[in-house]
């Protein structure tokens, strides 16, 4: 077999005239002339892969930089912070000398292509994220989006998704514990799979992916390097799906939870042992990104010999071995005399580990192949200093017209026996309807400390056997409000998630996001996403939540048509004593329900809206941010002294969703009454943000009522849990078979 | 005095940091066995707990089953010793042949995981002292490799002989034949089961229901009395 001269530096250099494939790379003209630039000659073919999937819009942020700033700039003083923005995942104190790290990522483009792989390695992704670290993965959450319910391809992602994350987080023994599923036309052709996931440590256990101490060594552990992958972060993350072009299923990685499940114990026993001065995960762009940022975070260069790399394929070109995406490998930079030991566990744990190179005195990236150099570069330029975009945005024509078109004049119903009807659709309406066909895929015992899970309001998870300490997730996201006003949409996001983690009696400490958008190159794109940025920079300020990390996916969006902007913002709380939490379901016949906050004629956006007229239009609900706060604080307060039984927060499908859930849950009915000054419709359907449903003891009635009343939380009596039915008084009874029949006979009847 | 009840870790079981927590809560001492140790280390009774040992890599429990530490565990279950496998335990010990029968994969070909009630059919093996005969409980259950299936001898056989330790109610999640949930060995000191009793020990953990910790308790009595 006879080989092209290999593309040394040394041969970059003497032929400056050599054609190279930037644009099949994703590279456009200036990005790789900037390439050239920098390194004062043509790249080499391995710089160039490298460079290729460094600038690319996944894993440079070009488009989205100069807007997530924010998070940095108005981030709101918090003493909860151990880390931020720009490490694998952000830290968080969550007190007793514990942190707690957590991310959302996405794998939406994959996830089309092959859902079962795509998906399951985006759970693979994100927990690596968080054993980098230095944490013990606990628990994973797993926000989808999928085109409408009964297209037929969403008969084609939707199982093979849902089998990807149970088969790969079961086999990985991490509980799922939240998250959404949501339909909408608009992802038809591009889902979101966002995958969540949170780890526990103790404070001194935080690791930091960085390569210092020159002499030390470069360790890649894990699975071999195969062909799987490659350009996964280059093409299909950053690039609009075309019709026209050919079938890109080769980009997409293969999972093996089995060998993910092995480096989580060889990685944690390794800490344990303190061996890891830096340690970085290989995900997207896999050793060059591994390589660049180790070396970059450094103080440092590093020097790595590529034929040290274990293969799976022998046949792998340097620049496919710099480029493969294969799943569950990770690098460890480890001092000389640490490294047999660090050797010795990844044998007990049947994990191939190699030393593939040293850190440096020098400043460069240095990679070798059968002893010539093929990569001689500055780091922080592959990692670092890549392409940043000022993209032109501006507010699309149409928006007005949209706001315009105000969901309030919609028909409502006119007879009690219409609004009973409206009341079944909306329950049984696939948005709306019980998940548990998908979630009973997912193992949400193992660990054993699963103290919540879906569809509580947020998964918790103890931390702490003797004191009982536990921290709550809950994540959200609703693109038709965003669609609506991207500002306040990513507000009510946040609101609705934070809102969530307080109605468990958890109190919101940080926040992760994962931005879901369409192509940065339409400026009405754009301007969705600067908007939901500032929205979101600008509440997580006021709310006191700092943004410790997260993930920007673009280009979703086939052809003309982009998705909902979707941001799904995930809040992480922390409750002292989990035996305090507020459980969704109704506990006790005779408790007393209480509405917390104020209802006003809020329908655009609304889940009623869609199910009955499959209408989008006006505002979303209005915020208030500092209304957020007073009812998370007292939804705490009424957990920690026992005042509320069950609780449950109000967001799509308004009051008549949260109570029937409860209902359900409970297996108890309840009697309602339309409170004065509000209409039936509005009581039941309105989906004005800031509130929540609580059922209060009678024991403990006065002193809530107190409570509510001396901090200024407006608090309506509006019934009793009571009976096996649901009776709106003067209006309808609906038995709770029924509503159970149309609840959770939706989902199976569409995908089972 | 209490007992000594390992607790083996294969490559990729999940399940063994839960029921180790499971021994201690009821009372007894929980010992952590490596699938290449040559000895139990002296330990009481030996729990092989749920998880995806080698991946399923093959069929469930079928690598885990030539692990070293299988060998002094077959012969000194087939002496007397008290062994519960549960879940990809159960696998194991169907496959080691400790226990007759194997699973398949479910009849719906999901995953499924839901609070399960059973009903405890054999009250006086070694880990179910602390039921009585009928006694209906619910149990976690989680598993993509649950359908129980044996020839139809060997059926009759086990109901014959009292055998079938537990029986799915109301609901067969994964078309298991006779509903069957769990068996044991003539013996009754060989118990395996598909339902995860180890996650159900903490009233304030997982389905809140502690219906799963007589199964530590009858051995720690067991052991205790001997």
């Amino acid at each position: 077999m006879s080989r092209t001269p290999l593309d040394t530096v040394e041969h970059a250099a003497a032929t400056p005239d050599v054609e190279l494939p930037w644009a099949e790379l994703g590279l456009k003209k200036d990005e790789y002339e900037r390439v050239v630039e920098i390194l004062g000659r043509r790249p080499t073919g391995a710089e160039l892969a490298m460079y290729s999937v460094m600038w690319s819009e996944h894993c440079s942020y070009k488009s989205s930089k100069v807007h997530l700033r924010q998070f940095g700039e108005k981030a709101p003083q918090s003493d909860a912070m151990l880390v931020g923005i720009g490490e694998n995942a952000g830290v968080v104190d969550v007190g007793q000398g514990y942190a707690v790290t957590f991310k959302v990522e996405s794998h939406n483009h994959p996830s089309y292509v092959e859902p079962y792989q795509g998906a399951a390695t985006g759970v693979g992704g994100i927990v690596r994220d968080i054993i980098a670290m230095g944490a013990r993965p606990v628990a994973v959450v797993d926000p989808l989006r999928f085109g409408a319910a009964d297209h037929p391809d969403t008969k084609r992602v939707l199982p093979g998704v849902v089998a990807g994350i149970g088969g790969y987080g079961n086999c990985l023994g991490l509980p799922n514990i939240g998250g959404e599923v949501v339909f909408d036309a608009c992802y038809q052709g591009n889902p979101l799979v966002n995958a969540g996931a949170i780890g526990v440590m103790r404070h001194e256990d935080i690791h930091l992916a960085k390569a210092s101490g020159a002499g030390n060594k470069v360790i890649l552990y894990g699975a071999r390097t195969g062909g799987d992958g490659i350009g996964g972060a280059s093409i299909l993350a950053s690039e609009t799906f075309d019709d026209a072009k050919p079938s890109k299923r080769p980009a997409v990685q293969v999972g093996d939870p089995f060998q993910e499940k092995l480096l989580i114990e060889c990685t944690l026993e390794a800490f344990r042992e303190k061996l890891v001065v830096g340690i970085q995960d290989l995900g997207a762009a896999g050793l060059s990104c591994a390589t660049s940022e180790l070396a970059s975070n450094g103080s440092g260069g590093m020097r790595v010999t590529l034929d040290d790399v274990p293969l799976r394929d022998s046949t792998l070109s340097p620049e496919e071995i710099l480029m493969s995406e294969s799943q569950e490998r990770m690098c460890a930079v480890v001092e000389p005399e640490k490294v047999d030991r660090f050797l010795e566990i990844c044998e007990k744990w049947d994990v191939i580990a190699t030393v593939i190179g040293e850190v440096t005195d020098g400043d460069r990236l240095e990679i070798y192949w059968h002893g010539g150099k093929i990569v001689d570069v500055d780091p922080r330029t592959v990692a670092h200093e890549g392409p940043v975009y000022e993209r032109p945005y501006a507010r699309p024509s149409w928006q007005d017209e949209l706001q315009a078109d105000d969901a309030g004049k919609l028909p409502r119903p006119a007879t009690s026996e219409e609004l009973k009807d409206q009341v079944l659709k909306l329950v049984g309406s696939p948005n709306q309807a019980s998940k548990s066909w998908i979630t009973s895929q997912y193992d949400h015992f193992v660990q054993g400390n699963t103290v919540l899970a879906q569809p509580e309001d947020s998964g918790m998870i103890r931390i702490d056997e003797e004191t009982g300490l536990g921290v709550a997730i809950a994540t959200d996201g609703n693109g038709r409000y965003a669609k609506l006003d991207p500002y306040h949409g990513a507000q009510l996001a946040l609101a609705e998630a934070y809102r969530n983690v307080a109605t468990t009696g958890a109190k919101p400490l940080a926040v992760s996001d994962c931005l879901n958008f369409g192509s940065p190159e339409d400026p009405a794109v754009m301007w969705q996403f600067a908007e939901a940025v500032r929205g979101l920079a600008d509440a997580c300020q006021q709310l006191g939540t700092p943004v410790t990390g997260g993930n920007v996916s673009l280009y979703n969006q086939t052809g003309e048509a982009a998705i909902h902007p979707t941001p799904v913002v995930a809040v992480l709380g922390v409750i002292d004593d989990v035996a305090r939490r507020t459980p969704v379901a109704f506990q006790e016949e005779g408790q007393l329900l209480y509405l917390l906050g104020d209802t006003h004629e809020e329908f655009g956006g609304s889940a009623w809206s869609q199910v009955v007229h499959d209408h989008l239009g006006g505002l979303p609900p209005k915020v208030d941010l500092e209304r957020e706060r007073l009812l998370a604080e007292i939804l705490i307060s009424a957990s920690r002294d026992g005042m509320i039984d069950s609780a449950h927060d109000l967001s799509d499908g308004g009051l008549i969703q949260a109570v029937v859930e409860s209902a359900l849950l409970g297996g108890k009915g309840a009697r309602l009454i339309v409170p004065d000054g509000l209409d039936a419709f509005t009581f039941l359907f309105s989906e004005s943000a800031g509130r929540a449903v609580v059922a209060v003891p009678r024991s403990e009635e006065v002193r809530f009522n107190d409570m509510c009343g001396a901090r200024g939380l407006p608090a309506t009596r509006i019934g009793v849990v009571d009976g096996d039915s649901l009776d709106v008084q003067g209006e309808f009874t609906l038995s709770l078979s029924e509503l159970r029949e149309a609840h959770e006979g939706t989902i199976p009847a569409l995908l089972a | 005095m209490t007992a000594r009840i390992g607790v083996v870790t294969f490559p990729g079981s999940l399940d063994d940091r839960d029921t180790q927590r499971a021994i201690r809560l009821a009372g007894a001492e929980p010992v952590a066995l490596w699938h290449k140790d040559k000895d139990l280390k002296q330990v009481d009774a030996v729990v092989l707990c749920g998880g995806f040992s080698y991946g399923d890599y093959l069929r469930a429990g079928a690598i885990a089953r030539f692990s070293p530490v299988m060998e002094p565990l077959l012969e000194q279950a087939k002496a007397g010793l008290p062994v519960l496998g549960i879940c990809n335990g159960f696998q194991i010990l169907t496959e080691a042949h400790l226990l007759p029968g194997t699973m398949l994969r479910n009849d719906h070909l999901h995953f499924i995981c839901r609070d399960q009630k059973l009903r405890v059919e054999n009250a006086e093996t070694a880990w179910t002292t602390d039921y009585t005969a009928g006694q209906e409980i619910h149990i976690p259950l989680k598993n993509n490799d649950g359908q129980y299936v044996a020839d139809e001898r060997t059926l009759d056989e086990l109901e014959a002989e009292g055998r079938v330790a537990f029986r799915y109610l109301d609901f067969n999640p994964n078309g298991s034949q006779r509903d069957i949930a769990g068996v044991t060995n003539a013996a009754g000191n060989v118990v395996g089961l598909m339902p995860h009793p180890e996650h159900a020990v903490e009233p304030l953990i997982g389905t809140g229901r502690t219906d799963g910790l007589p199964f530590f308790t009858s051995i720690l009595k067991k052991l205790v009395n001997a």
